[in-house]
């Protein structure tokens, strides 16, 4: 019979239309700024620096390496390396970024700089709410913005944080045995 | 299969006639790139008599950003997350693709685990492809928003599980050369077997909204028919050829990934028409189903990443390698030259939109302004994969 393809089609649209009102699965949406959905622990969406302690120029992770700035794939890092150097968590004296900029108008939070990093310094955030009312400036991210505390990872990643912790102080044990080894190295202080 | 598709040699265009002669004049309207079925920004230069079509130009570039240039200048790893943005529907399928290829350059071996979660993760990708474009298709038929609102409930589903294994809805940018990026999380098997045990009744809605019905028929039947011969002489792949009834399917040729110790079919069209390849899709979904259905079973604890590899500083040896997969919209191959160095030096993608899209004309032909779009459609572009 002509036309009962469309009523059949009408039956699906008007069951579905009387479940979105009943089914619980269906209720899904939520008032979003009092209400929020939980983040998955995987989430990403831009990087930041991270610091053990309270001082966030003391205990930065970050050794000014700059692996991240030459692997990051639209270049949106930018790293000048100090001239002086500051006790690591290991008390090893390292350098430390003098400057470190992330334009957050390029980055697109692909997580290679975390994969990257070989101190465990820089972590994906879960912060989305990054409106600006300023296009270039406002989106440029400093290291005093950039900087987040320990505690801060372990709030956002309950589960990868620990690892991390403890990742590092396995490191840090297996160096502590022989304290010779942190005997200056060869500096190459770059002259700016 | 026999109907007659008109060639562009067989078009005799009346000689420009300075408004004196109103009949058999032809229009050109420029459809795009702001038109909101094109699915992007495409434009196409259409001829038309009356409301048929004569002629089809397309016109590409809008979306054009370099992916290639920008591929030579980059590591191989850096490029990885750029794959996410080439059909950004399904960037699972081309991270796969892109890591395939890097994998046979170096000759690098993937860990069991890896290769079925690859397996899961491309055939969560193509349902969530197929559902959507169905969708998409429907609303270029005029069903306004309701099929396309379905299919993107389901769509909303699966890349929940996405985010919550990569990180982010779309931009996966999940597996790595020798592996994928990170494990599992806890319960994240569950919830993609829940999804996945559920999907039927979607496609059976899908199903009954769509099978029978007497608009969708009108529409889609005998609409720009695809020989199989001109098919495979324009380098047609995907769901788009096995609907001419060509019997070719990259997963069952080739055998890449694990593809071999999965028990599945290949849907074949008979009529090569619009309604061919829309059934195609609902029956290449119940397929991936059932893949997807053997994997969870077969899928166990292990590795995931092949620990030799170095993703920083990956030099590959000097050499070339084509790595291709079946992605939902057809073949996805990326061709890779190395020489030794940190970046490839050639890097080529071979889109399936961008070439399924090269026989618009040989269908459109014929058929009424209305009917372009359905067809366009049917072929499944996304524009960030046409002009790359």
């Amino acid at each position: 019979m002509i036309g009962s393809g469309v009523l059949k089609g009408m039956a699906v649209t008007a069951r579905n239309f009387v479940g979105s009102y009943f089914d619980k699965e269906r209720l899904i949406t939520v008032q979003y700024p009092e209400e929020r959905n939980p983040l998955p622990e995987n989430y990403r969406n831009f990087p930041f620096l991270l610091y053990d302690g309270d001082d966030p120029h003391a205990g930065l992770r970050c050794v000014a390496c700059k692996i991240c700035e030459k692997e990051c794939p639209p270049q949106c890092i930018y790293i000048v390396k100090s001239d002086d150097k500051k006790p690591d968590y290991m008390g090893k004296p390292q350098f430390y970024p003098k400057v470190f900029d992330i334009d957050i108008s390029v980055c697109m939070s692909c997580q290679i700089c975390v994969e990257v990093c070989p101190f465990e310094a820089i972590k994906m955030d879960k912060d989305f709410e990054l409106s600006r009312r300023e296009r270039f400036e406002a989106l440029l991210l400093r290291k005093e913005e950039l900087s987040k505390s320990n505690d801060y990872y372990h709030k956002i990643c309950p589960t990868d944080a620990p690892e991390v912790d403890a990742k590092l102080a396995e490191a840090a044990a297996k160096k502590k045995p022989a304290p010779a080894a942190a005997a200056p190295t060869p500096t190459s202080v770059p002259a700016a | 299969m026999s109907a007659t598709v008109q060639t562009l040699e067989a078009i005799e265009r009346p000689p420009v006639s300075m408004g004196s002669r109103l009949e058999g004049e032809l229009l050109e309207v420029s459809m795009g790139p702001q038109h909101p079925s094109t699915h992007g920004v495409f434009r196409m230069n259409v001829a038309l008599e009356g409301e048929v079509v004569r002629k089809l130009k397309p016109v590409f570039g809008y979306l054009h950003r370099n992916h290639e240039k920008l591929g030579e200048n980059m590591s191989y790893l850096g490029s990885m997350p750029y794959t996410d943005r080439l059909d950004y529907f399904c960037s699972m399928t081309n991270n796969w693709a892109y890591a395939l290829s890097v994998e046979k350059l170096a000759g690098i071996k993937v860990p069991e685990r890896a290769e079925y979660l690859r397996v899961i993760l491309a055939e969560l990708t193509r349902l969530q492809n197929h559902a959507s474009l169905l969708g998409f298709l429907l609303n270029d038929m005029g069903a306004w928003g309701t099929p396309l609102m379905y299919a993107f409930r389901e769509r909303e589903k699966i890349l929940d599980l996405f985010e919550s294994l990569s990180g982010s809805r779309m931009m996966c940018d999940y597996m790595r050369f020798g592996g994928c990026r990170c494990d599992t999380p806890p319960g994240w098997m569950e919830r993609a077997k829940q999804i996945v045990d559920r999907f039927p009744h979607f496609i059976d809605d899908l199903e009954q909204l769509v099978v029978g019905n007497e608009v969708v028929i009108g529409r889609t039947q005998n609409v720009g028919i695809l020989s199989p011969d001109l098919a495979i002489n324009a380098g047609i792949a995907g769901p788009m050829l096995r609907a001419s009834g060509v019997n070719y399917d990259i997963r069952k040729v080739d055998g890449y990934g694990f593809y071999p110790r999965f028990k599945f079919r290949i849907p074949l069209g008979e009529h090569g028409d619009t309604y061919d390849r829309l059934m195609m899709r609902v029956l290449e979904m119940r397929e991936s189903l059932s893949i997807l259905k053997q994997a969870f079973e077969q899928i166990q604890p292990g590795p995931i990443m092949n620990p030799k590899v170095k993703i920083r500083a990956f030099r590959p040896p000097v050499g070339e390698a084509y790595g291709r997969i079946e992605g939902p919209k057809g073949e996805l191959g990326f061709y890779l030259i190395s020489d030794g160095g940190q970046n490839p030096y050639r890097y080529r993608v071979r889109p399936p939109s961008f070439v399924n899209l090269t026989v618009l004309e040989d269908l459109c032909l014929g058929h009424t302004v209305a009917d372009v779009m359905v067809i366009l459609g049917s072929v499944d572009i996304v524009m960030g994969e046409v002009d790359r």
